[in-house]
């Protein structure tokens, strides 16, 4: 900030002096530099850490509190920490079978929602597209959507596995077809709500069919799309754990739905952290990939 | 005998709601090539209409527009098009957003590395190069009008549209900009249809000034010949009798014979 005053005055070394005289004046009372940093990490706890973790303890309590009375159906926190510490501690282990740790559990269910849900992104953007681009196409598909996108996720399920006569394939159905819906709208508006102006400027530039989709379409709707997967992921997740109650096997919907017929009520408690807890990171990584895309995308 | 742009007996009629509104009636014009040309009138009188329909953006109801001998029936690159607000691709750099036309216009005739340089040499047309890699939402208003002047010149039209092109600016980034046209239009010799609502605009910029009278229906109320020698300095225009006598001339027209609303900026 000094330099370019110093250098106007070069000539005159005596202003120089007076010059530099008054920077070091002008300073701030130094502080040590870790000083600083600590002031700054210690705020941060205070605003952003400590009101939720003081909240936990507190539901915790309670919780503790309540489910420590005689004839309680539920167990207390610690009796939960007691009875799952292997489960909690020590999520890869794999004695084979449905035995396992509750990574591999939820491995296994977050792949077949990857699977499901990549095929929703890809027919849902293309639905999108199509119906946001065409009027006939609304109108020809537009009822059809309406009726079946109402239809809860496991009642897709029997009827799958009907057609697929094998479980698997028929939760990566129920997956695709939960998400969907929330992606085809959404893109649907996007390419809708595209701007006059920059189909204008398309039109003057003599875009084609397909330059116009990749230099207008697709960036000017990134934005909507991401909504619709947002939402899209988020309803996979919901429907993954009911589908892997009914279908078996490896995945932690089966793995809740095992541990109830054995009673193993903590263990069930413990999982429900682990699906709320993956579920929020799902969101955020999607999220996350949407502000890296559509950077720059959003009109001033 | 057709000039370079003749827009001949251009009748245009909306249909909404089943309700018919006639906007443009008989609107004939001829500029010649290198003209720059000014269309001035009322607010909502059907001038932003007109230069639709040269573009090609709107088909008109009735008459029909020859540009070099052909009839205009889409909107192309050699009738390009600044809008009144930019319309520059936000997810798109100043760079990308005139290579974009560029690319396409030129795809055939020259090599990448031309378009390159030919995209550089238009933003320097405009005094842009340093903001080249800027979005349009980290330059100010003037720069993205720049931009859009630049990519609107980058495609080479044969006639240049300009819809108000300074609207949406401060008086003094008007007047940059206004200078910053002048001098493109004498290094180039374009040739322009320019819509605007300032009266000194129109008299500073242009060789002819049609002054549009109010619709429904409107026509051709006036056309004003501005004998005011080039290179024009707004400095020393504004006590040049010519300038005084146009500028009178237009005003006369528009609030006294043609009243109507507000929307003008006469200042
Ligand atoms: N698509 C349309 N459908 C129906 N009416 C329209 C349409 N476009 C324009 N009009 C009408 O035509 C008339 C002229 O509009 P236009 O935009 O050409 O005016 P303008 O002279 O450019 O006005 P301004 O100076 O405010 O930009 C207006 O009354 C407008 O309501
Ligand atoms: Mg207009």
């Amino acid at each position: 900030m000094s330099m370019p005053a110093r250098n106007l005055l070069a000539p005159e070394p005596a202003a120089t002096v007076a010059n530099d005289l008054a920077i070091v004046l002008t300073l701030p009372p130094r502080r040590p530099p870790q000083f600083e940093r600590l002031r700054a990490v210690l705020s941060m706890i205070a605003g952003r850490i400590l009101p939720p973790v003081i909240m936990l303890a507190f539901v915790f309590i309670v919780w503790e509190l309540l489910c420590s009375q005689p004839g309680a159906t539920l167990p207390p926190p610690s009796k939960v920490l007691a009875n799952s510490w292997e489960l909690i501690v020590d999520p890869f282990y794999d004695r084979g079978g449905l035995d396992k740790g509750l990574f591999w559990h939820l491995l296994a269910s977050l792949q077949r929602v990857a699977l499901g849900f990549a095929l929703a992104a890809v027919a849902g953007i293309g639905l999108g597209v199509l119906i946001g681009q065409s009027t006939w196409a609304l109108r020809a598909l537009d009822p059809i959507f309406q009726v079946l996108r109402t239809v809860p996720p496991l009642a897709w399920l029997p009827l799958s596995l009907a057609a697929f006569r094998d479980s698997n394939p028929s939760a990566i159905f129920v997956i695709f077809i939960t998400a969907i819906w929330p992606i085809v709208i959404n893109t649907s508006v996007g390419v809708r709500n595209i701007p006059e102006d920059y189909k204008n400027v398309a039109r003057v530039m003599r875009l084609s069919g397909i330059e116009y989709f990749v230099k207008i379409t697709l960036p000017a709707t990134v934005p909507y799309i991401f909504t619709g997967l947002k939402i899209g992921i988020g309803l996979s997740w919901l429907a993954i754990v009911a589908a892997e109650m009914l279908i078996g096997g490896v995945g932690i919907g089966f793995f809740i739905w095992d541990a109830w017929n054995s009673s193993l009520i903590a263990d069930i408690i413990v999982a429900l952290i682990y699906v709320g807890l993956v579920g929020v990171l799902l969101d955020r990584a999607v999220a996350a990939v949407g502000t890296l895309i559509s950077r720059g995308t959003s009109a001033n | 005998m057709q000039s370079y742009l003749s827009i001949e007996k251009i009748g245009m009629s909306f249909e909404r709601a089943g309700a018919r509104s006639e906007v443009l009636r008989e609107v004939t014009l001829h500029i010649e090539r290198g003209e720059f040309v000014s269309v001035i009138g009322h607010s909502g009188c059907g001038k932003s209409t007109l230069l639709n329909i040269v573009a090609g953006l709107l088909t008109s109801t009735t008459g029909e527009v020859f540009l070099d001998g052909e009839v205009v029936d889409s909107p192309g690159p050699e009738r390009a098009v600044v809008f009144q607000n930019h319309s520059l691709l936000p997810w798109l750099t100043a760079y990308e957003n005139i290579r974009l036309g560029v690319d396409k216009v030129f795809r055939r005739t020259k090599t990448a590395a031309e378009r390159h340089e030919w995209t550089e040499h238009n933003l320097d047309l405009v005094q842009m190069t340093q903001a080249a890699n800027k979005r349009p939402a980290e330059i100010s208003g003037g720069m993205k009008q720049r931009v859009g002047i630049a990519r609107a010149l980058a495609m080479e039209p044969k006639v240049l549209l300009l819809d108000e092109p300074f609207g949406a600016l401060d008086a003094l980034t008007r007047a940059h900009l206004q200078d910053s046209v002048m001098d493109i239009h004498a290094k180039l010799g374009n040739t322009v249809l320019m819509i605007t609502h300032d009266v000194d605009e129109a008299i500073l910029l242009s060789d002819r000034i049609v002054m549009m009278n109010s619709g429904p229906a409107a026509t051709i109320g006036e056309v004003l010949e501005v004998p005011l020698p080039r290179p024009r300095r707004r400095l020393d225009l504004a006590a040049h009798p010519d300038y005084i006598r146009c500028r009178a001339a237009v005003m006369e027209f528009l609030y006294a014979r043609h009243r109507r609303g507000s929307g003008l900026h006469a200042a």
